[in-house]
């Protein structure tokens, strides 16, 4: 199982998120093209303004209203895109297979890390709950996008900590780290790609349009 | 859940409510997979796709918050209780909850676009709602009132019924009241070669003309060389735009640009209105297949705006009494006029009181959209969803709003009575007729 679980099941995770993120891609462009309004309006510089004023934090209205949103939304996104890559088991592995090798974070910069992430899952979670206008749009589906992002990370922690068998967690937490990656372009969590894209357009229409900013 | 029960539903409409008693599943059916696939394509489905349901436009909306947040009214909750319906059932969706569809895309939100300023990821939730309205449009269902005028734009090419012969006559009205002010005062009609095209909403004609008679004294002050089509395409309104029945827009857009080439015009002055220049500047020539108007047109604030800074008007006095401004979503949000307008305030008032939150940032009026043109039987449902402007003008210690757009006029009109905030509405050019410099020699005796 360990051997089927960091062997092919990686492969098989890695080219499904490959190969669904360029199919994502292609029909996006594809799509633009019926849409007839975005090629004509598209515009880099207003597209780049936009995209500047709204991944920097604090740069918008409502980041700066919803302060902890913000707060919380950076650390969890930050966190997450750069603990698989840097961490050291990751790169041991990974120079193990293939050779080349890159700097890693130390233990405890990685704990930090992983924590901050668990902690701003349940923050989400709160916030899903609580709150009336998330909850009326929460669906099943919500939660279950968040437990599939935040598993690889809980799942890892645990079997860092060594709180269980150790093969056995590690063995759940590359099966939720596969499972994680091939979801990420057929569900909403592919608004990783998408995003940069609807935020540029936007930015296109309020500012070469409209001659508006839209932050 | 714990909501209230739902609000508005007891509003009795004949045009959502006869439309409705005619209409089958299968029909509506075909009608939004016609509309989904060939009317959409990437916008569409990357915003569906693309939205986290984080709830964070919902601060955005005044509907929302003026309806003590109550979820049904945020923007992402419209586009559920519409749209991810009408996906999940595949569009097999019944006559009534269509009506649903109706009232809340067409009465309950004025496609004013703050929402997109508060969306991480600058989805065009307007957007989605207007298509809501398409397919609503296409079974039939619409409110009667906002109908009858797009009804009136496809026969008369105006919004109000006007015919040419009481079109020429309220010209002609104005204009002798204009040269009992000032002696050169004109409105020149059908004047071929004529550097400016003034165009206006239909209401001027039918309830607001006086502030005909004020443009022809403006123009004569600033002594420009300018006319008005006698014939159809004198109406820049398009309230087809905003009931979904675009190729009713495109035919509006299209005849009055034809008029200004025809009268072979420099460029087209708009009057105070915000859907008339979002139609005319960007709705229209989307649908038409223009990138760029084939005609340049202004705004009457960046006109105003010019007339003030190149001197062709000056100011004699300035307006008294403290004024605070409505910066209409169309013109502001919609076209980043938000500086000039407020220069032109400030150089003709001299107690200006911002408001707050202000420039694109200002909250809509709640008449805009189409939402007023929808009539009485949904007045209140509006004027409750707009109580954070009631709050926000009060706040500003105002006597005078002055509101350069004509639904933002009545709109704010409406609230003003039912919060009885005791202020008064003022278009931009009521403020400048009383403060503007008359040479002696234009002054009539």
């Amino acid at each position: 199982m360990y051997e089927f679980a960091s062997g092919p099941l990686v492969w098989i995770a890695f080219i499904v998120f490959f190969a669904g993120m360029v199919y994502q891609f292609m029909k996006l462009l594809m799509l633009a093209k019926k849409d007839k309004v975005i090629y004509p309006y598209m515009s880099l510089k207003y597209g780049l303004r936009s995209l500047f004023h709204w991944i920097v934090p604090f740069a918008s209205k409502n980041m700066r209203q919803r302060y902890e949103v913000t707060i919380v939304t950076f650390a969890f996104h930050i966190c997450l895109v750069l603990l698989p890559i840097f961490l050291a088991a990751h790169v041991v592995m990974f120079s193990f297979a293939w050779g080349p090798r890159w700097a890693t974070l130390s233990e405890h910069a990685a704990t930090f890390m992983t924590i901050a992430v668990i902690l701003a899952a349940i923050f989400f979670l709160a916030r899903r709950l609580m709150m009336p206008e998330v909850r009326f749009v929460t669906f099943g589906s919500d939660y279950i996008l968040l437990a599939v992002a935040v598993a690889p990370f809980l799942t890892g922690f645990i079997a860092n900590r060594q709180w269980f068998d150790y093969e056995t967690t590690v063995i759940i937490h590359m099966i939720c780290g596969a499972v994680m990656l091939m979801a990420i372009p057929f569900t909403r969590l592919s608004h990783m790609l998408f995003f940069p894209f609807t935020r540029a357009y936007m930015g296109s229409e309020f500012g070469a349009v409209r001659h508006a900013k839209d932050w | 859940m714990g909501l209230p029960a739902a609000v508005n539903t007891t509003v009795s409409d004949p045009g959502i409510d006869e439309a409705a008693k005619s209409l089958t599943t299968q029909r509506i059916q075909e009608v939004i997979h016609r509309v989904i696939d060939k009317e959409t394509a990437a916008r569409f489905r990357t915003y569906l796709n693309t939205c986290v349901h984080c709830g964070l436009c919902s601060d955005a909306c005044h509907w929302f918050l003026s309806n003590d947040r109550d979820p049904r009214f945020s923007p992402v909750g419209k586009v559920k209780q519409t749209l991810w319906e009408i996906l999940r059932k595949k569009g097999k969706v019944d006559p009534y909850f269509l009506k649903d569809c109706s009232r809340i895309a067409q009465t309950e939100c004025n496609v004013c676009r703050r929402c997109s300023m508060y969306c991480p990821f600058g989805i065009d939730i307007a957007y989605l709602l207007l298509v809501v309205r398409r397919i609503c449009s296409e079974c039939g269902m619409v409110p009667q009132f906002l109908q009858d005028t797009v009804n009136s734009h496809a026969v008369t090419f105006n919004q109000m019924w006007v015919k040419q012969d009481e079109w020429i006559d309220t010209l002609q009205w104005q204009e002798e009241d204009a040269r009992s002010e000032i002696t050169t005062a004109r409105i020149p009609l059908d004047k071929e070669g004529a550097e400016v095209m003034y165009s206006v909403i239909a209401p001027e004609p039918k309830i607001l003309a006086q502030l005909l008679g004020y443009i022809a004294q403006i123009m004569a002050v600033a002594k420009i060389d300018w006319t008005m089509p006698s014939f159809d395409g004198w109406d820049n309104s398009n309230m087809a735009m905003y009931s979904g029945d675009f190729e009713t827009m495109g035919r509006v857009e299209r005849a009055h640009y034809e008029a200004a080439l025809k009268l072979k015009v420099r460029r087209i002055v708009m009057g105070e209105c915000g859907h008339a220049f979002r139609g005319a500047a960007y709705d229209g020539p989307k649908w038409l297949a223009w990138k760029e108007p084939p005609v340049p047109l202004i705004h009457a604030v960046d006109f105003y705006h010019e007339l003030i800074t190149s001197g062709k008007i000056k100011i004699a006095r300035k307006f008294e009494e403290p004024v605070t401004l409505q910066e209409p979503c169309n013109i502001v949000r919609g076209r980043g006029l938000g500086r000039k307008l407020r220069e032109i305030v400030q150089a003709t008032c001299a107690d200006f009181r911002p408001p707050d939150p202000e420039f694109e940032h200002n909250y809509c009026c709640g008449a805009g959209g189409g939402v007023i043109n929808c009539g009485p039987p949904w007045k209140t449902s509006r004027v409750t969803g707009n109580r954070v402007k009631a709050e926000q003008l009060a706040a500003t210690g105002a006597h005078i709003v002055i509101t350069p757009c004509h639904n933002c006029h009545s709109g704010i009109e409406d609230i003003i009575s039912t919060y009885k905030l005791g202020q008064h509405v003022k278009f931009f050019s009521e403020i400048l007729i009383q403060v503007m410099e008359i040479p002696d020699e234009l002054k009539a005796q």
